[in-house]
């Protein structure tokens, strides 16, 4: 047996980072295991050309908490957030929607589509405010359960309900309306215009299997909207580095709190003596001890492979084997030799500093979603770019260009499965698609890495590739993420928790399940 | 009615918010887009250029140039080798600060001097009967900061002649753009990497278009004065009118500072060759001063207390305010924030200012006054050393 660890994480992610610097903050001896060669898990920077820093999965952050970032000092262990202010939706008649942090200029040009959507503008704006303020609270809880009469859960419930009940009418009608609409019903109360619309659903859809049409998704666009900037809600930056630079401030915290972080050390099963946790054994076969073993990866690494799941209650064995994780996206990453041309703003220009968001129409989301319902990868897939090396010119040399293409859908059970041909025809697509709007594309293309959801789970051991460790759906929120009554970190196991984005509040760089994952098991006796 | 500066041909079309302002008389860019931000980190992470043209710089000449220098500046000149610059403060016979800037020495006899307002008549007095000529060239140099982690990579490839890596910081050097002379000096006033460039008017265009070209893969931006006053106060720099009122413009005593009372003690020779204010100087270190300059970091929990209150999350993000507020101690009030921001780089609050002698040890607490819709409230804050910011490559 090796050295007695307080707590082992396994997975050096953004949330298993986070539980460790808390953990190690409050005194305790942690050690973070990796089985990749760096940490950041999805949250990763990766030179995989020559030069070139791709950000390789996740690619621009929102959600990840204020307190987290002043608990950990992030700052000064060289997190840095550069503004990502504009969005623009090319057209394929070259026309396009640009909207960025000039209000009236946006209003203007929004009212150049459609009059009465800019009149509507402000008014949505505010109600999401509101919407993200009430939401908000229940990101910085541990979700009570409704079903027990234990005195906490009870506490909590009625403290929950005290926040929602003094909510204005109209706000707590759209929150039943958010919570139950499809992205583009709910944004059809207020707009017509098509490119803004499918914009503004894409929010709704990110990540999910559904389409801006399917019930459910109206909850995901509040999902990312609830991020927070220095105090402004719905900011998206780009992280100094990539989310890579995110990763890596949260790990120089967790060190400097005293964590050790392992690299190159999967973690092959976790030990159980005489039904608690003992520790964990690696791939290379070395046993580690420890009393806390935290699972930041997804329900079903953390329930089916990393402990004998006959170890658990056969329900709960059951919910984590239906749990909805589908992964439904890919990502395509590029090396350019120059800045991309857009037909319908070409030059250079502060709009390439921003979101490009191919998404012309709804009937485009939802024609992209049909496809992969039917398990295809979308031909015309929806596409949220950006360019790294504008916003953070150290991501590539000098005059060249590294470009993040996040695409949906590629759904992870395609049709014949995921071969080296059908990654090659999906990221064919996803270049083709572009060039209809990018027409030097294809002659400045250095380089090429396409991630198929069968590629994210070998690489970064997500299981089905779903961003979110499971689907943001009302179904598996709350206190049923990842399962009906093991949503408070815990697991049957005595010592053995979860703190990954398959539970509450869920995923996206947020840090939100690893810090009450690490309140959660500092409180209790382990 | 401000007047353009010799960038003014290529910064007009760029300053696509139309937020202009006069900075002694010249137009300015506040802001060249609709929001400072990318500006701001283009000075803390990419490199930025700032027209910094209105600055009134003289030139001082004449086999007793240095002694004239040494009349006017607190420091000691004799230690400024050719080659060297120096941050300066000067001041009236009271040891009152009159201005400060930088006295870059050109040649043995022959400086540089920057300042914020018009000294031409404060130095010609000083001089008066030393064989020193002061001359003011305002008009006769461009002067453009490029400030940031990437300015060095983009001038050496723009400017020819020069040893940038071998220019350390404080020290300056000539060189050329496309046959132009420039003298390059490792100033700024943002606290990170960064250079001054000084050249003819005639030729600003050329090394704009220069810098530009480079620097375009650098991230080089134009950045405003908004950007540039958030750099400064996380650099912990003053600022003429707004931290503290020259003596020349003070209506009464209480308005004037000495530089011992504004952070700039170390840079009072009171050993070396006489200057205007050493007497008063030196009587003034010998009973202390009244007032101290402190740097102060805002604490949060408390600022985010104030703001859930009217359920809002703390709306402090956005320009540096040059509106003074009050400090208290006790319920006393016991000084005045002059400057404060939010620093998007630490995510903290910060401000810099004066207090009362006794309050100024880093680690005080203190309160600031903080106007939270509409209600003066107070936020707890403490005491700490300037610069808030000091990035390793700042001197590297």
């Amino acid at each position: 047996m090796g050295l007695k660890y307080d707590a082992i994480i396994i997975g050096g992610g953004h949330n298993g980072l986070v539980t460790a610097a808390y953990l190690a903050k409050a005194g305790k001896k942690v050690l973070v295991l990796e089985k990749r060669y760096l940490v950041g898990g999805a949250s990763v920077t990766e030179e995989i050309f020559p030069g070139f820093k791709y950000t390789v999965f996740s690619y621009v952050v929102s959600l990840l908490r204020p307190d987290i970032v002043r608990d950990l000092r992030l700052a000064q262990h060289g997190l840095t957030i550069l503004p990502l202010e504009s969005t623009l939706t090319p057209l394929p008649n070259g026309d396009s929607l640009y909207r960025d942090g000039d209000h009236y200029r946006t209003l203007r040009e929004i009212a150049r589509h459609a009059p009465q959507d800019a009149a509507a503008y402000d008014d949505y704006g505010r109600s999401m405010v509101y919407m993200a303020k009430a939401v908000k609270y229940i990101l910085g809880i541990v979700p009570p359960d409704p079903t027990t009469y234990h005195p906490q859960d009870l506490l909590g419930l009625v403290e929950m309900a005290r926040h929602f009940l003094q909510l204005p009418a109209d706000q707590l009608y759209l929150l039943a309306k958010l919570m139950t609409m499809s992205s583009a019903d709910f944004l059809e109360q207020w707009f017509t215009c098509e490119p803004l619309k499918a914009t503004m659903s894409a929010s709704g859809i990110i990540g999910t299997y559904l389409g801006p049409r399917s019930p459910g998704t109206a909850y995901v666009l509040l999902h990312h909207y609830m991020g927070e900037i220095d105090g402004a809600f719905r900011a998206w930056g780009f992280a100094k580095g990539g989310t890579g630079g995110i990763a890596n401030a949260i790990a120089r915290a967790a060190q400097a709190f005293g964590a050790e972080i392992r690299v190159n050390a999967g973690v092959a099963q976790v030990l159980v003596k005489n039904g608690r946790v003992a520790g964990v054994v690696l791939e290379n076969g070395d046993e580690l001890q420890a009393n806390v073993v935290v699972s930041s990866l997804d329900p079903k690494m953390t329930f089916l492979k990393l402990v004998d799941p006959t170890l658990f209650p056969p329900d709960l064995v059951q919910a984590i084997h239906t749990f909805n994780a589908r992964g439904s996206s890919g990502k395509v990453n590029l090396a350019l030799d120059a800045l991309p041309e857009l037909a319908c703003k070409p030059g250079p220009g502060r709009h390439l500093a921003g979101a490009i968001s191919i998404s012309p129409s709804v009937e485009y989301l939802e024609r992209a979603y049909d496809e992969a319902k039917y398990g295809e990868f979308s031909k015309r897939p929806y596409i949220d770019c950006i360019i790294p090396s504008v916003i953070d010119p150290h991501m590539a040399p000098p005059g060249k260009h590294v470009m993040s293409c996040f695409v949906q859908y590629a759904p992870y059970a395609l049709n014949g499965g995921w071969t080296d041909a059908q990654r090659e025809a999906f990221g064919d697509a996803v270049v083709d698609t572009l060039s209809e709007y990018m027409p030097n594309l294809k002659q400045i293309i250095l380089h090429r890495q396409v991630l198929t959801p069968a590629d994210i789970e070998t690489t970064i051991g997500i299981s089905q590739g779903n961003i979110f460790h499971g689907e943001l759906s009302l179904s598996q929120l709350f206190f049923l993420r990842p399962a009906a009554g093991w949503a408070k970190y815990r697991t049957p196991i005595p010592g053995y928790w979860q703190c990954g984005s398959g539970t509450h509040p869920g995923g996206g760089i947020m840090g939100a399940p690893g810090q009450l994952a690490a309140q959660e098991i500092l409180k209790t006796k382990n | 009615m401000p007047v353009p500066t010799p960038f003014h041909g290529r910064t007009a079309v760029l300053c696509e918010s139309y937020d202009w302002r006069s900075w002694a008389g010249y137009l300015a860019v506040s802001v060249y887009e609709p929001s400072h931000e990318r500006e701001y980190y283009a000075i803390r992470n990419s490199a930025a250029a700032i027209d910094v043209s209105p600055l009134f710089k003289y030139e001082i000449s004449g086999p007793e140039a240095a002694r004239l220098v040494d009349r006017i500046i607190t420091r000691d000149v004799t230690k400024c080798r050719v080659g060297q610059v120096m941050y300066t403060p000067w001041c009236d016979e009271d040891g009152k600060l009159i201005d400060d800037g930088t006295v870059a020495r050109l040649g043995e006899n022959l400086f540089r001097l920057t300042a914020a307002e018009p000294n031409l008549r404060w130095f010609t007095d000083v001089g008066y009967g030393l064989e020193a000529q002061v001359r003011d060239v305002s008009q006769e140099l461009a002067a453009l900061s490029v400030q940031g982690p990437n300015s060095r990579a983009i001038l050496k490839q723009v400017l020819t002649g020069v040893d940038l890596d071998g220019l350390g910081y404080f020290r300056l050097a000539q060189g050329e753009v496309a046959g132009v002379p420039v003298t390059v000096t490792r100033t700024g006033y943002t606290g990170d990497l960064g250079y001054e460039l000084w050249i003819r008017p005639s030729a600003a265009e050329l090394l704009w278009d220069a810098l530009f070209a480079v620097g375009a893969g650098y991230g080089l931006m134009p950045a405003g004065m908004v950007a540039l006053d958030i750099a400064r106060i996380e650099a912990g720099l003053l600022l003429i009118e707004v931290d503290y009122k020259s003596a020349h413009h003070a209506l009464i005593e209480a308005q004037k500072s000495s530089p011992y009372e504004l952070g700039l003690g170390w840079a009072v020779a009171l050993d070396g060759a006489d200057f205007i204010g050493r007497r008063a100087l030196r009587a003034e270190k010998a009973r202390g001063s009244e007032w101290a300059f402190v740097g102060l970091e805002v604490d949060w929990l408390s600022l985010e207390k104030l703001f859930a209150q009217v359920g809002l999350p703390p709306q402090v993000a956005g320009r540096a305010s040059r509106t003074a507020v009050p400090l208290y101690k006790n319920g006393r009030q016991i000084g005045q924030a002059t400057s404060h921001t939010f620093s998007p780089i630490l995510k903290k609050q910060i401000a810099i200012g004066q207090v009362r002698r006794t309050y100024a040890a880093p680690g005080t607490p203190l309160e600031i006054e903080i106007t939270v819709e509409h209600v003066r409230q107070r936020a707890r804050a403490v005491v700490v050393q300037t610069p808030f910011y000091n990035p390793p490559h700042k001197k590297a």
